[in-house]
């Protein structure tokens, strides 16, 4: 039983680590709530930012179930881990990056497509990429039909555990904490995020 | 470049939380030669009343060059760096951004580990600007949230147009010219933003061509000087829409959008109208998609005798106000409006930004004037750059336009001096007794430690 449940809790582990960030899109729904001061803008603010962060997972989770089913597990893992460590070099060396082009004025779609960017220049989906390893995707599927499903049901649990943080948070920051908060909580785990994502490459890499 | 534990403690989410930041205890001005014969330098002043060193110059950087004509200046980071869509709160608020007007350099100055003796660390080269922008002479700096924003007056070779072009957070490289479709847009001056209605809003002067022999009376007297306003997208970097002023407004300087970023609305000062030699302030604000202009301010000229007054001015028997800056406070309550040709600051209350009301008033220098302070005896030059602290309380100010210029209408020489006013929760407006630094050089922009009312931008209200 615990083989297969860890990687569900690492997935949704993630999530919250995911939603308490507020640079993944709480603080963006807040902005856009106090713009409009509504508190419906915050929370519809959450359904595209999710959807975006979603699919940079589905993205991950797709190309690890086709490649699983493709090649030996040695092989993937050896990507998966070698992907890891450059993303993590990435992050050390660039560690300002960000999508170009957006403004607090973005519509809905350009809500989603920021959250996906971010999502995926931060490396979010990757990070499950050896998790995913973790769950018995590929071995056990038979058609292509099955292999969505989990993965749809792997994106989905990340996802619900992010949203739901996110929506908290961000209702509790606009509700009564005020943005005074950033200036005391917002903590830089930039380079520890570097860290786990080189740890992780590692580990998987001698796991392999 | 160091990073931080926690977001730079200078950076605040929204205007409302700056103005309780702690009282600034130092400044930084810039200050040139206009001979070209000795660096221009940036001075550090002690503004801590605590301090024993109070109103001194207690740190000095000289250039590595002569003959920049140090102008304004910015930050490497601000609040901006809080903005949600590219946040990066844990940049430092700590590098000075220095443009040489004149020589086109600009020199990266870093403020630690000793804020009162920086030290020049890089030089951004005019070959640099002029390859990878195509412009030249740079003058506002606005840190940005995704980068630095830099305005200039014109192309390399003194011609147009002028423009904005951005250099990157972290290594100051130039990535390019910010404009990818500029319109009608030619002439360039200052530029800033509404972030929350993700415009940019740019104003003119003239190429360098046409001000750095000094101001040319058959251009200004033609209304060939700037006066437009233009509105960009400023994500998407295009032009939206030009607005002109008319063609007697000549010289649209200053911008200060309303802090707070729900509002739709900013100053502009306008330095001369040829119809009387008035100048004026001008509301600009979002109406239905559009964005329109309306005159809030006019400030008439003094009469004078002819031979009271420089050569330039002495056909119209007349002394033009010449609103050359303008600042308002952090709280969008306050404008500050230098007549530098009259001599005066004023001070309007504009909580309602189209029914300005004056509400106080320094008179300093001016041409016919030269008013002085207690013991000071007369002065020249007059109130031009004016800075203000984060809670409104207290003003800077100092008295050089601009090398060309300033001869022109200070041809005695002008004498540089820079002064410190309180400005009361009533409204009034009074200078600081004993503070009145005079400068070997000519002071122009004036930055306070960890930020003021004109080096931040936020994204929260």
């Amino acid at each position: 039983m615990t083989q297969t449940l860890w990687p569900w809790l690492a997935l949704a582990g993630l999530g919250v680590y995911h939603g308490i960030n507020p640079g993944m899109g709480w603080l963006f729904a807040v902005s856009r709530g106090l713009q409009e001061r509504s508190r419906r803008a915050v929370l519809s603010s959450l359904v595209p930012i999710a959807l975006g962060h979603e699919l940079s997972i589905v993205v991950v989770v797709i190309v690890v179930a086709v490649t699983q089913s493709l090649l030996p597990p040695h092989t993937v893992r050896l990507m998966a881990a070698l992907l890891l460590v450059a993303f993590g070099v990435y992050t050390l060396a660039r560690p300002r990056s960000h999508p170009r082009g957006f403004g607090m004025r973005v519509g809905v779609f350009g809500l989603a497509l920021w959250s996906f960017l971010m999502s995926s220049a931060h490396g979010a989906g990757l990070m499950l990429a050896p998790v995913l390893l973790g769950l018995p995707v590929a071995s056990q599927f038979t058609d292509l039909r099955q292999l969505g499903a989990t993965a749809a049901l792997a994106a989905t649990v990340h996802v619900t555990a992010m949203a739901t943080t996110m929506g908290l948070v961000a209702v509790v920051v606009y509700e009564k904490l005020g943005l005074g908060l950033l200036r005391r909580s917002w903590f830089n785990l930039d380079l520890a995020w570097s860290v786990v994502l080189l740890t992780t490459g590692a580990v998987t890499l001698f796991t392999a | 470049m160091a990073t931080l534990l926690r977001p730079d403690p200078t950076f605040y989410p929204s205007p409302r939380l700056a103005i309780d930041s702690p009282p600034e205890t130092l400044a930084y001005m810039v200050t040139f030669d206009p001979a070209r014969q000795s660096p221009d330098a940036l001075l550090t002043v002690d503004v801590d009343p605590n301090s024993a060193s109070y109103r001194q110059v207690v740190g000095k950087v000289e250039m590595p060059n002569v003959g920049d004509e140090l102008h304004h200046f910015g930050w490497n980071a601000c609040s901006s760096a809080l903005c949600p869509y590219a946040p990066h709160p844990h940049i430092e608020r700590r590098y000075l951004l220095v443009p040489g007007l004149r020589s086109s350099r600009i020199y990266v100055i870093d403020t630690k580990p000793d804020p009162r003796q920086p030290k020049v660390v890089h030089t951004i080269t005019p070959e640099e600007i002029a390859r990878k922008a195509g412009y030249s002479r740079p003058h506002t700096i606005h840190c940005g949230p995704d980068g630095v924003y830099v305005s200039a007056l014109g192309a390399p070779d003194g011609g147009g147009p002028g423009g904005v072009f951005i250099l990157d957070h972290d290594n100051f490289s130039v990535k390019g010219r910010f404009e990818l479709d500029r319109g009608p847009q030619e002439l360039a001056y200052d530029f800033w933003w509404h972030l929350g209605y993700d415009t940019a809003i740019t104003s003119e002067w003239g190429t360098p061509a046409m001000v750095e022999n000094g101001v040319q009376a058959d251009i200004l007297l033609a209304g060939q000087y700037g006066h437009h306003l233009h509105i960009w997208d400023l994500p998407r970097r295009r032009h939206k829409q030009a607005i002109d002023l008319g063609k007697e407004q000549q010289m649209v300087l200053e911008l200060r959008p309303a802090h707070d970023p729900t509002k739709a609305y900013g100053f502009v000062g306008v330095v001369t109208s040829l119809a009387d030699l008035s100048a004026s302030v001008w509301v600009w604000y979002l109406e239905g998609g559009q964005w329109a202009v309306k005159k809030v301010i006019e400030i008439p000229a003094e009469p004078a005798e002819a031979d009271q007054l420089p050569p330039v001015i002495q056909p119209f028997k007349a002394v033009p106000p010449l609103v050359t800056d303008i600042n308002l406070s952090l709280d969008d309550q306050w404008l500050y409006v230098s007549c530098w040709g009259t001599g005066e600051l004023k001070r309007y209350d504009v909580s309602d930004p189209f029914q300005p009301r004056e509400t106080g008033s320094v008179r300093l220098g001016g041409i016919v004037r030269r008013q002085g302070l207690d013991g000071s005896g007369p002065l020249n030059g007059g109130p031009q750059m004016v800075e203000l602290s984060r809670d409104g309380k207290r003003v800077y100010l100092t008295n050089s336009l601009y090398a060309a210029w300033d001869e022109q209408f200070y041809p005695e020489g002008l004498k540089s001096w820079f002064v410190k006013l309180e400005s009361g929760a009533d409204g009034g407006l009074k200078a600081e007794e004993g503070f009145f630094l005079e400068t070997e050089q000519r002071a122009h922009q004036i930055h306070l430690e960890g930020g003021d009312a004109s080096s931040d931008s936020y994204c929260y209200p």
